[in-house]
């Protein structure tokens, strides 16, 4: 296959169910260099479990998750080394509170990536530099503001050079006056060609950044397609129903 | 009333008793010392060993953890001391007093922080493990670098107050005649007569302490945080 049309991440016939319950009812997508897919559906439709099931912090039942060519569920692959291919943004943003914006960045590279301090740190720096924190290397969690926090967790996502960065809902737990800096960050990474697959109800960002739209309900992939179509003309009943209902809100 | 306070001073501040047992006192302080900085020591480094074991063991030994922590504090840290000093050289283990109180206070030590510790790793968010480990630290390394270093946080206070209150049993060595202050101190009190020992070792329990009860509330107060 052609490097360049291989996708970052393909995810094909995945099956997740907890207690009995699916949840995930065979997913197949791939998503391509650069792209950005944005990822909507109602609550409790699985959003979040197909995300953590691409590095498995949850483990599929069935299916492949393939990540820049390697299926991950093989029992001979080095979870933590394929980890740190695919960049993780939580909707709390899990900062270590007993560690500096720096440490908090410069920890995997330190430890799982073997760096020396002095090079961890710079390229922590640097890291926090592109998500305008320069300044605040030495702030604990706790004196950022929610937006700088969950930029600080960009940063730290994105320090160990990722193929792929992974958004759930990375501006939900924001004042609404917050929320723009932290989407000016991923636009920006979306400029600077980066993979990304975002969960999120802001419907301007998916309409101006995503490549494609992404709708699921009930565990299956419902309709596919340009934010435009999606948004704009809608085939099927439930993405119209719920779309109209997002729009509503705002 | 001028008779009785000066009965009381002649039994318990005799300054001629006093200069006499003083040195001996003295050597007490140190076996005490002694034993409480090795309990302390071997206690919390058990105690931590076992807290990372439950929390990366399989199940059995998650259970033998929990069977010999659930033990050692439920039993009366006076009976393990007894048990150790009286009946192991039974089983050709035969210990001195100061071996058998500090094993039996670094057990007990060692399975109250295990439990406190692990109610501290319980309450460090689910979160704070996926943070870490999406970034592709072991378990082990989540451990070590995220969680337990919030877990020891969270649990100060506790742990500080546990740690006081056992090491204060050194005086518990008393009764397998270990040499510490209080042992001391009721020899002193018998061979002289007198009980001004007694005074003597209550200051010199002070001395050693109070200045660890003061250093607890300035930990408390350094290491707390705000989430
Ligand atoms: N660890 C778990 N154990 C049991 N059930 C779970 C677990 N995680 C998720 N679920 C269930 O799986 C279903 C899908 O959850 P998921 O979090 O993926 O939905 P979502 O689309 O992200 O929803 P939301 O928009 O509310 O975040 C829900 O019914 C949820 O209760
Ligand atoms: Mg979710």
């Amino acid at each position: 296959m052609d490097v360049q049309s291989r996708p970052v991440l393909e995810l094909a016939g995945l099956h997740k169910s907890f207690g009995g319950v699916d949840v995930l009812k065979g997913v197949d997508l791939a998503v391509a260099p650069g792209e950005l897919v944005f990822l909507i559906g109602p609550s409790g439709s699985g959003k979040s479990t197909l995300l953590r099931c691409c590095n498995r912090l949850e483990e599929p039942d069935d299916g492949a998750v393939i990540v820049d060519g390697e299926n991950i569920l093989s029992p001979g692959c080095d979870l933590n080394r394929v980890r740190q291919k695919i960049g993780m943004v939580f909707q709390a943003f899990n900062l270590y509170p007993h560690m500096t914006a720096l440490g908090n960045v410069a920890l995997a590279l330190r430890k799982v990536q073997g760096m020396a301090k002095d090079a961890a740190e710079a390229k922590a720096r640097a890291a926090l530099a592109r998500v305008g924190l320069a300044d605040k290397a030495g702030s604990y969690p706790a004196q950022l503001s929610g937006g700088q926090q969950q930029r600080v967790a960009i940063a730290r996502a994105l320090a160990l050079e990722p193929k792929i960065v992974l958004f759930d809902e990375p501006t939900s737990a924001l004042d609404p006056e917050l929320v723009g800096s932290v989407l000016a960050v991923m636009r920006e990474l979306k400029i600077g060609g980066m993979t990304m697959v975002v969960v999120s109800h802001e419907l301007a960002f998916a309409r101006d950044a995503a490549d494609r739209v992404v709708f699921m309900d009930g565990g299956r992939i419902v309709e596919q397609g340009t934010p435009a179509s999606v948004f704009g003309a809608p085939r099927e009943a439930r993405t119209r129903d719920f779309v109209a209902r997002l729009a509503e809100r705002g | 009333m001028q008779d009785g306070w000066a009965r009381f001073a002649f039994a318990y501040l005799n300054p001629e008793v006093a200069a006499e047992w003083g040195p001996k006192i003295l050597d007490g302080a140190f076996v005490t010392i002694q034993l409480g900085l090795a309990t302390i020591a071997a206690g919390l480094a058990l105690g931590m060993a076992l807290a990372m074991l439950r929390a990366s063991a399989p199940r059995w030994v998650q259970m033998a953890i929990v069977v010999f922590v659930d033990i050692f504090r439920a039993w009366p840290p006076l009976v393990v001391i007894i048990v150790l000093y009286y009946a192991f050289p039974y089983v050709d283990l035969p210990m001195g007093a100061f071996t058998a109180t500090w094993l039996a206070l670094s057990f007990v030590l060692a399975s109250f922080a295990e439990e406190i510790w692990w109610a501290g790793l319980q309450a460090v968010p689910k979160g704070q493990w996926e943070a870490a480990r999406s970034t592709g630290l072991s378990h082990f390394q989540a451990l070590v670098w995220v969680a337990i270093p919030q877990a020891v946080r969270m649990t100060i206070p506790p742990l500080l107050n546990r740690t006081i209150a056992i090491v204060k049993g050194t005086a518990l060595g008393s009764v397998v005649a270990l040499p510490e202050i209080l042992g001391q101190a009721t020899s002193a009190m018998s061979l002289a007569g007198n009980p001004t020992p007694l005074t003597l070792a209550a200051l010199g329990y002070l001395a050693i302490f109070l200045p660890v009860v003061i250093l607890g509330r300035w930990i408390e107060r350094r290491f707390a945080w705000k989430r």
